[in-house]
C-alpha cells in the first residue's frame, strides 16, 4: 500500500495512529464478510461457537511502530574538527586533506573551537543539559574511508544530553491548527566524518576521497518517541530549520550535510518492544518518510505472516520504494571503544565557574553562548502569528519553504497591502505557481518588488482581484514587464467612472429583462448572472462588488 | 610497514633542534615500532653495543679463558632506542633523540654508559613521534653528560599547539650547580630490591645511597606497594593502545602495500601480515582482546585503576618529603646478543622494563646516570626519578651525582686501529640477521 506522503492536512485525524491503523485496516478487509464465510466453511468440520470464531482477540491486530533517529549534521566551519584542513563542498578529490586526516603516523588531533561552540549552541537550542566535562573516545573499525582505523567520537560522555525537539503536526487545513509534538533528544555528540568511497565495479576497484574525512559532525540521537514516517520527517525538518537558523549546519540533505539513520520496530501496545532494524542511506526528507512507513508495513506483514524480524541494517531503494537488507554479515560489530588519549577532557564553563583572569580565547562560556543565540524557528513562527495575524499553519509553511520567509518579508517591506492579503498571495498563488513548475523560491521569475507593486495596485483598487491574477500570470512569463506595464497594456484597470458603470448596468438590465425578473422573484443566483453580464460588457474592468452594489440600487429603485 | 615512507613533515622536537642550528647526522635503528628492550627486532637488523669493542671490555674478556674468539659475542645495546644510544656512545654525535614508553631511552642509556633522560609527560611535544602508547610515550634524550641533556631539554620543552597533551612552562630551563645536598631527601623504594637484580648493581646502588648520606643528604626507605602489579598493568594498557595506534597501518595512504587486490579486507590482512613482525602482531591481537566489549571492564578499566594506584604510590612517596627517588635502571649489565635472543621479546620486555615502566605510567621525569663499570668492564647506570614537572630539579641532582662518580669515557681507539676486525664483524652480522 502507498505510504502516506508528507503533506499538511490529514483530514482532522490524529496522524500517528491513523497511519498504522489505516494499514492494518486495509489488510483485514471487511470483518463480518470474511468471518461469516469462515464459519460457513467450518461448520461441517467442527462445532465452533459463533462468537469465539468471529471476535478477534483484544489488541491482536493493533500495531504500534517505534521509530528512533540518529541524525548526523555536518558542522558549518572553516576547518575540520581536529585538523586545519578546509571544509568545502565539491572540491577536487583529496585536495583538502591534512597529514592528520590522512592518518600519517605521529600526527595528533587538535580540537576546533568553532565546532565546540556549534555543539553548545545546538544543545542549548534543543533544551539540552550541556555537560561541563565531556570526553572523546575512539571507535574502531576497518574501512577504506576511515584512514586511522578508528573514528574519534564521544561515546562515554557526550557534550549535551537530555533535551527535546518540538515539532508541529497539522490538524487540518481548514482550522489551521497545529498540534505540537515533542521528541526527546537523548544526546548530542561531536565526532569525525569519514571519507567517501566510490565503488567502481567495472574495474573492481574502490576510489577513496578523503576530503570529507575529519569534518566535524554533530550526531543528534533522538529517543524512539516517533511513530511514523510523517512524524519523523517533520521532526527532521524542524531540526534542519533550527540548525540553519543557528548557522551551525547548512543541513542540506542533498549535499550530504544532513544524514539520517532510522531505527524501526513494531509491537503490540502493552507488549515488549519488537526487534528493530536500522535503515540507512536516507538522503531526503521525502524518502525518509517513505522508507520508514514502508519498513513499518514490511515488519507488520512479516510478523502477521508468522515470520520474524532480523536485527539488521537495511538501505532504502529509491526507485523501488522499498528497503533492502545490507551487509548482514557485519551485524554484530565490536567497536572496541577506548578513550582518546591525545585529547584531554573537554571542559566548558559558565558565568559562575569561569576562572578569573581566564583568557577568553582559551575558554568557552556557555552562558555567553546562550545570550547570543539567534532567533529559533519556533520563536520566529510565534512572532509571525503575532505580528501579522496569520494562522499558525501559515507560519509553518513560510518557514518550511527555503527562502519563502525572506521573500514574504521583502514583499511586506515594499507594499501597503494588508499582511493577510500578502500572506494569502504568497502562500496560495505564489507558492502554487512555484510548486507547479517545481521551482525553488530563488528561481522565481517574480521578484518581491514586483509582487509588492502588484499588491499595491490591488490594494488601491486600481485593479480587481481577478485582474491581479491575470497580471501575475503575465509576470510569471519572465517578459521583463512590470505589473504597471502589464496593467496598462492589457487595459486591466478598473473602471473608475461610476457614471459609466451605472450606464453599463442599466443597459444590461434593459437587455435582459428575464433575468431581472428572476432577481425580483427572489432567485439568489440571478444577480450573479447580471453581474457576470456587466463584467463581460465592461471587459472585466469593473469591480464585481461595485457592480453588485449599483445593480442592487438600480433594481430597488 | 613503513618501507619507503618518507615523512612529509618534521616532528616538533626535530624542528626545534633544527631551528637552533642543529645538524641532523642521521636516523638510527631501533626495535620495530619501539617494541622491545634489546633493539634486536628491527628490519635493519640488531644494534651492536659499542662497548663490545671498547678497550675496557676487551681487556676483561681476554682475562676470561672461556670466552669465544671473534665477534660472535657482541653485546646488545638494550632498547628500544638502541641505535640512538649506540650513536652517542660511539661519539658519532653530540646527542640523539629516542622515545621512552616503558624505559626505551633509559635502558639503552644504562647499557651504553650514557645519560638517558625521560622528561615529564606533557613537557615535550609528541607531534611527530610515532605513537606506541599515547598516554605514556615521551621523546627521550641521550647524551654523554647531564649538561648536554639539559641544553637539549631547554630547546625542546614547552607547549606545542599541535600536541594537546603538552602544557606551557613558565620559566626557561637553566641548570645550576648544586653544591650542597644536605637539604636533599633521597628515597629508596624497597620493592625495587628484587632477587633478579645482579649483585653488582645492588652493591653499586647501595654505595650510591651511602654517597648521598655521607655528603649530608637524608636517605630514607620508601614503599611503592603496587609495584608488583605494574608489569601486568603496563602490558594490558600498552597492548590496547598499540592495537588502536596500529589500526592506521593498512597500506592504503602510505607505506607498504601488498599485491593482493581481491578485496579490501584481503588487502588489509595481507599488508598487515607482511608489514608487521611477530612482536607487533602479537601485541595487536592481545590489545584487541582486552578492548572487546566483554573484556573492557575487566581488563582495560581495571588496568587504568591499578595505574592510578601506582601513580598515587609515587605521589605519596614524594609527599612524605622525598625529593628524588634512587633506583637501579636495569637488572644487569648488557648481555651478549646470542644470549639475549634465547628468550622471546615479550619475556625480555617484561623482565627488563621492571624498574623503568612504572615511571611512564605515572608520567614522571626520570634519568639514567652511568655510575661505574662492572667487573666485565661494562657500564652500569642508576635511575633517578623526580616529581612531575620538576625536571630541572631532577637534572640538578643528577648533575651533582655525575660529578661525584666520574664515570670513565669509553675507549674505542682499539676499534679504530683494528680495521680488519670491523670487516670480520660485518660478515658475522649478516649471518646473525633474522629472516
Amino acid at each position: 500500500m502507498a505510504a502516506p506522503m508528507l503533506r499538511w492536512g490529514c483530514r482532522g485525524r490524529r496522524w500517528a495512529l491513523a497511519c498504522v491503523d489505516g494499514g492494518s485496516c486495509h489488510r483485514r478487509g471487511a470483518p463480518t464478510g470474511s468471518t461469516s464465510n469462515r464459519i460457513r466453511g467450518q461448520s461441517s468440520v467442527a462445532q465452533q461457537p459463533l462468537h469465539t470464531a468471529q471476535k478477534p482477540r483484544k489488541g491482536e491486530h493493533k500495531w504500534a511502530a517505534v521509530v528512533g533517529l540518529e541524525i548526523h549534521a555536518q558542522i558549518s566551519s572553516n576547518s575540520k574538527l581536529f585538523s586545519g584542513s578546509q571544509v568545502r563542498f565539491s572540491a577536487p578529490p583529496n585536495s583538502l586533506v591534512s597529514f592528520f586526516d590522512a592518518s600519517l603516523p605521529g600526527t595528533l588531533p587538535v580540537l576546533n573551537r568553532r565546532c565546540v561552540e556549534a555543539a553548545v549552541m545546538t544543545g542549548l537550542a534543543l533544551n539540552c543539559h550541556i555537560n561541563k566535562k565531556s570526553l572523546f573516545d575512539r571507535k574502531h573499525y576497518f574501512y577504506a574511508d576511515l584512514p586511522a582505523g578508528y573514528q574519534i567520537t564521544q561515546h562515554r560522555l557526550p557534550i549535551a544530553v537530555n533535551g527535546s525537539l518540538t515539532y508541529g503536526i497539522s490538524a487540518g487545513k481548514e482550522c489551521g491548527q497545529v498540534i505540537p509534538k515533542m521528541v526527546r533528544v537523548k544526546q548530542i555528540q561531536l565526532e569525525q566524518d569519514s571519507g567517501k568511497s566510490l565503488h567502481d565495479d567495472l574495474r573492481s576497484q574502490t576510489l577513496i576521497d578523503l576530503n570529507r574525512a575529519g569534518v566535524g559532525l554533530l550526531e543528534v540521537v533522538l529517543e524512539p518517541d516517533l511513530s511514523c514516517g510523517e512524524e519523523a520527517a517533520t521532526a527532521v525538518r524542524e531540526l534542519q530549520l533550527i540548525l540553519q537558523a543557528l548557522g551551525t549546519s547548512q543541513a542540506n540533505m542533498a549535499e550530504g550535510q544532513l544524514r539520517v539513520d532510522a531505527n524501526i520496530s513494531v509491537h503490540h501496545p502493552g507488549e515488549p518492544l519488537g526487534v528493530r532494524t536500522e535503515v540507512k542511506n536516507l538522503n531526503s526528507i521525502r524518502f525518509l518518510a517513505k522508507a520508514i512507513d514502508y519498513e513499518i508495513q514490511r515488519q507488520i506483514s512479516e510478523l502477521e505472516n508468522g515470520g520474524e524480524i532480523l536485527n539488521e541494517t537495511r538501505s532504502f531503494h529509491e526507485k523501488l520504494g522499498c528497503t533492502v537488507s545490507m551487509r548482514d554479515k557485519e551485524a554484530k560489530q565490536d567497536y572496541r571503544f577506548m578513550p582518546e588519549p591525545n585529547l584531554p577532557p573537554l571542559l566548558l564553563y559558565d558565568a559562575t565557574s569561569l576562572p578569573t583572569g581566564a583568557d577568553p580565547q582559551q575558554v568557552i562560556n556557555i552562558d555567553q553562548i546562550r545570550e547570543t543565540l539567534p532567533e529559533l524557528p519556533s520563536v520566529t513562527r510565534e512572532r509571525l502569528v503575532q505580528q501579522y495575524g496569520m494562522l499558525p499553519e501559515h507560519s509553518f509553511t513560510l518557514l518550511n519553504e527555503v527562502g519563502l520567509l525572506e521573500f514574504f518579508q521583502n514583499v511586506m517591506k515594499e507594499t501597503r497591502a494588508e499582511p493577510k492579503k500578502v500572506t494569502s498571495w504568497v502562500l496560495n498563488i505564489f507558492l502554487g505557481y512555484l510548486k507547479q513548475e517545481n521551482l525553488a523560491v530563488s528561481e522565481s521569475p517574480v521578484t518581491p518588488s514586483a509582487l509588492a507593486e502588484l499588491l499595491d495596485l490591488l490594494d488601491s483598487r486600481t485593479i480587481s482581484s481577478s485582474a491581479a491574477k491575470q497580471v501575475f500570470e503575465e509576470l510569471w512569463k519572465r517578459e521583463g514587464k512590470t505589473p504597471g506595464q502589464i496593467v496598462s497594456e492589457k487595459q486591466l484597470e478598473l473602471m473608475q467612472d461610476r457614471g459609466a458603470l451605472e450606464q453599463f448596468c442599466y443597459s444590461v438590465m434593459k437587455d435582459h429583462p428575464q433575468v431581472v425578473m428572476d432577481v425580483k422573484k427572489g432567485n439568489p443566483r440571478a444577480i450573479n448572472k447580471l453581474i457576470g453580464l456587466v463584467r463581460k460588457a465592461t471587459l472585466n474592468r469593473a469591480d464585481p462588488a461595485v457592480i453588485k452594489e449599483i445593480l442592487e440600487k438600480q433594481l430597488s429603485s | 610497514m613503513l618501507k619507503g615512507y618518507v615523512p612529509p613533515y618534521n616532528a616538533t622536537v626535530v624542528q626545534k633542534l633544527l631551528d637552533q642550528g642543529a645538524l641532523l647526522m642521521g636516523k638510527t635503528n631501533l626495535d620495530e615500532f619501539a617494541m622491545g628492550s634489546g633493539s634486536t627486532d628491527g628490519v635493519f637488523g640488531p644494534v651492536k653495543n659499542p662497548w663490545s669493542y671498547s678497550k675496557q671490555y676487551r681487556e676483561k674478556r681476554k682475562q676470561n679463558p672461556h670466552s669465544e674468539s671473534g665477534d660472535s659475542d657482541w653485546l646488545i645495546t638494550g632498547g628500544s632506542s638502541g641505535g640512538s644510544a649506540a650513536a652517542v656512545s660511539a661519539f658519532t654525535c653530540y646527542a640523539a633523540l629516542g622515545s621512552d614508553t616503558g624505559g626505551s631511552t633509559r635502558n639503552p642509556a644504562a647499557h651504553c654508559g650514557l645519560v638517558g633522560f625521560k622528561p615529564s609527560y606533557g613537557l615535550v611535544s609528541r607531534h611527530g613521534l610515532i605513537p606506541l602508547v599515547n598516554s605514556m610515550d615521551v621523546p627521550g634524550i641521550l647524551t654523554r653528560y647531564v649538561d648536554d641533556a639539559a641544553i637539549v631539554l631547554g630547546v625542546l620543552a614547552g607547549h606545542d599547539p599541535k600536541d594537546s597533551t603538552t602544557v606551557p612552562i613558565n620559566k626557561p630551563l637553566v641548570l645550576s650547580s648544586l653544591e650542597d645536598v644536605s637539604k636533599l631527601c633521597i628515597g629508596i623504594p624497597k620493592e625495587y630490591l628484587v632477587p633478579e637484580l645482579s649483585s653488582e648493581i645492588q652493591c653499586l646502588w647501595s654505595r650510591a645511597a651511602d654517597l648521598f648520606e655521607s655528603e649530608g643528604a637524608k636517605v630514607i626507605e620508601v614503599s611503592l606497594p603496587h609495584t608488583s602489579y605494574s608489569i601486568v598493568c603496563y602490558h594490558v594498557l600498552c597492548t590496547s593502545e598499540v592495537a588502536s595506534n596500529m589500526a592506521r597501518f593498512d597500506g592504503l595512504q602510505y607505506g607498504h602495500r601488498c599485491d593482493i587486490d581481491v578485496s579490501t579486507e584481503a588487502m588489509y590482512a595481507a599488508t598487515r601480515r607482511e608489514g608487521f613482525n611477530d612482536v607487533v602482531r602479537g601485541r595487536i591481537l592481545s590489545g584487541n582482546f582486552f578492548l572487546l566489549k566483554e573484556n573492557y571492564e575487566n581488563y582495560f578499566v581495571k588496568a587504568q585503576k591499578v595505574r592510578r594506584l601506582i601513580a598515587n604510590d609515587f605521589v605519596n612517596a614524594f609527599n612524605s618529603g622525598v625529593d628524588v627517588l634512587l633506583t637501579p635502571t636495569t637488572l644487569s649489565e648488557a648481555v651478549p646478543y646470542l644470549e639475549f635472543i634465547k628468550e622471546d621479546n615479550r619475556t625480555r620486555s617484561a623482565q627488563d622494563d621492571i624498574f623503568t615502566q612504572a615511571v611512564n605510567m605515572a608520567g614522571l621525569p626520570a634519568v639514567n646516570i652511568p655510575i661505574a663499570l662492572s667487573n666485565q668492564g661494562l657500564p652500569i647506570g642508576l635511575q633517578f626519578i623526580g616529581r612531575a614537572f620538576c625536571d630541572q630539579q631532577l637534572l640538578t641532582v643528577a648533575k651533582w651525582f655525575e660529578k661525584q662518580v666520574q664515570f670513565p669515557v669509553i675507549q674505542l681507539q682499539e676499534l679504530v686501529d683494528n680495521c680488519s676486525a670491523i670487516l670480520e664483524n660485518e660478515k658475522l652480522a649478516s649471518v646473525s640477521l633474522k629472516q
